[in-house]
């Protein structure tokens, strides 16, 4: 039956028997590998499910899966076997006995963020899959987190919706504390560390958190006029933009870094491997290499509020074309001093047509100056 | 994938690292920087395992700084090293073992610089000059050939860069930069990175 199949129920019949056996031998052995050897998460018995939701409440996500509360649920949590032996060892419970997943998760997406003149753009697409199927064509990936720090999520959907959450309450409950913000990198290296324990587990969040720090400051006025102002002159300086664009970004990237140390634009990478990375420009997800090579061409500071959210259409636009685990409509959130906001939500299919549309009439056009050429020849 | 390198000299310690963050085929940082200092004299240079080289060389890193601020002097080199080596050690026949490699690059008022390797299986050696990495590979017997223990700080920045030329020259993968320090009594200094283009 095709539940039995994907549940290994006449595996783990056939393990039950020769784990008692070997058991004594195996034991040593099991705790140096078996992080890394998750089949070994197959219960004990066929019936006995664990499921450490009940522990994980009682506790603080801070010390999620420390030494001293594993130790002490892991005795209490030990049962007796059904079976006439049983391990010697209680395996401690933060990385083992992992219910195996029914099915295998793909961590298809594209997302993508970027830190420009005008605050922190980040685009997503909406399709979630899993294993060949699309499983909702109207999933949002970028999630707010609070008024100023937004989140692109990439990974196992569960997970990092739950992990969204848990980060929006300790960062309120920071609010709360000491009456400010918490910055982006400190907000990173919160969800970095409480999802260190986990490492080597089945958990995968790869998030990118795209954040303004600092009070609201008046000068959100004075961009706004230096943008209207700039995309008159805009067209002339982006060519110069582009030539510079090595050197523009990081010379800009020095005055952000003068400036009181947490206010302004940040954008730091936070993957629950442990990579913890302040940046410029991410990508994540496997669309991210198709999107990558689009958004090195166009991005650089200078950019206006308008282009770069029609180069983050556009990167996500192609990176779904090429990738199969990536489609559906684009997302796009800006966020500034004054906050986020959030763009509406487009279908990359009427994109894909226009486009094609636009190829037809470039088409069309060239062969009629062709034609025109030619009847002058003659 | 990633490369460490560090040459000691009589009264100096000159260290390098690479700037490339990587995850699987994408280059995600440029200018990422590998050093972590202990403290006034002590770098701790540190590759491996994606998190786990920034969880260890912050421990490692705090923990230094407390025992300054618990006891009132800083610990020295060799016993940093020794301190670090001990938690490799301790964690690497837990549940959590750390996979990093290391390099400790360190001045003493007594002893003078020191540089000692370490490994991810805890293993501590002082040497004059180390490599981590699979530029290790090609740089080490570059190393062996011209070091001599009473180089200066000029020929030891050229006997970098001989290694760094091979590294442009063999190695497939891409290292455009890499960060210099010198560590000397004086305290750390920042040399200029070396890049591709440069010479």
């Amino acid at each position: 039956m095709a539940l039995e199949n994907f549940c290994n129920f006449h595996d783990i019949l056939e393990d039950q028997v020769t784990t008692d056996r070997s058991a004594v031998f195996q034991t040593k052995k099991t705790l140096h590998t078996y992080s890394s050897d998750l089949a070994l998460g197959k219960s004990r018995s066929l019936f006995h499910f664990y499921i450490p939701v009940s522990e994980y409440l009682d506790e603080s996500p801070i010390q999620f899966g420390q030494i001293s509360a594993i130790q002490s649920a892991a005795v209490s949590s030990e049962e007796p076997c059904s079976a006439s032996s049983c391990l010697p060892y209680s395996l401690p419970f933060a990385s083992s006995q992992s219910v195996p997943p029914p099915f295998p998760m793909s961590h298809g997406t594209t997302t993508l963020a970027f830190i420009f003149q005008g605050g922190v753009l980040a685009a997503a697409d909406t399709r979630s899959s899993c294993s060949g199927l699309v499983a909702c064509p109207a999933s949002q990936k970028v999630l707010p987190i609070h008024s100023h720090l937004v989140g692109t999520t990439s990974g196992t959907s569960a997970d990092c919706a739950l992990w969204k959450r848990i980060l929006a309450r300790e960062l309120r409950l920071y609010q709360l504390r000491h009456g400010r913000r918490l910055s982006t990198g400190g907000a990173a290296k919160l969800l970095s560390h409480m999802l260190h324990p986990f490492k080597g587990t089945e958990l995968c969040v790869a998030a990118t958190l795209c954040g303004w720090d600092g009070e609201e400051r008046n000068d959100g006025r004075h961009d706004h006029q230096k943008k209207e102002m700039d995309f008159s002159s805009c067209e002339k300086t982006s060519e110069i933009c582009e030539e510079e664009k090595f050197v523009s970004p990081t010379s800009e990237q020095r005055l952000v870094s003068e400036k009181p140390s947490c206010s302004g634009p940040s954008l730091v990478y936070v993957c629950s491997d442990g990579t913890r990375l302040k940046g410029t420009l991410f990508s994540v997800g496997s669309g991210s290499p198709y999107a990558y090579s689009i958004l090195d061409q166009e991005v650089h500071w200078g950019l206006t509020v308008n282009k770069a959210v029609s180069v983050a259409r556009e990167a996500v636009y192609r990176a779904t074309h090429r990738d199969a685990y990536s489609g559906n409509c684009v997302d796009v959130f800006h966020v500034t001093s004054k906050g986020w906001t959030r763009r509406n939500r487009e279908d990359l299919k009427e994109e894909y047509y226009r486009e094609k549309e636009r190829q037809k009439q470039e088409g069309r056009g060239r062969k009629q100056k062709q034609e025109a050429t030619l009847s002058v020849k003659t | 994938m990633e490369y460490l390198v560090g040459i000691q000299g009589p009264d100096f310690v000159l260290v390098a690292a690479d700037n490339v963050a990587a995850s699987s085929i994408i280059q995600m940082k440029h200018d990422y920087d590998k050093m972590f200092k202990l403290s006034e004299k002590i770098l701790l240079l540190c590759v491996g395992e994606a998190g786990d080289t920034v969880q260890f060389a912050e421990y490692i890193q705090k923990n230094v700084q407390l025992y300054k601020m618990r006891n009132g002097y800083e610990l020295s080199p060799a016993a940093a090293a020794n301190f670090t080596r001990k938690n490799l050690a301790d964690y690497l026949r837990s549940r959590t073992p750390y996979h990093v490699n290391l390099l400790l690059a360190g001045y003493d008022e007594t002893d003078g610089p020191g540089l000692y390797y370490m490994d991810y299986l805890s293993s501590l050696a002082k040497a004059p000059f180390a490599a981590h990495g699979y530029g290790a590979f090609l740089t080490l017997s570059i190393l062996d050939k011209y070091y001599k223990p009473d180089l200066t700080q000029d020929e030891a920045v050229d006997l970098l860069k001989k290694c760094i030329e091979e590294l442009n020259k063999r190695f497939i993968l891409n290292l455009p930069s890499f960060t210099v320090r010198v560590i000397d009594k004086e305290g750390i200094h920042d040399l200029e990175n070396l890049t591709l283009g440069a010479k």
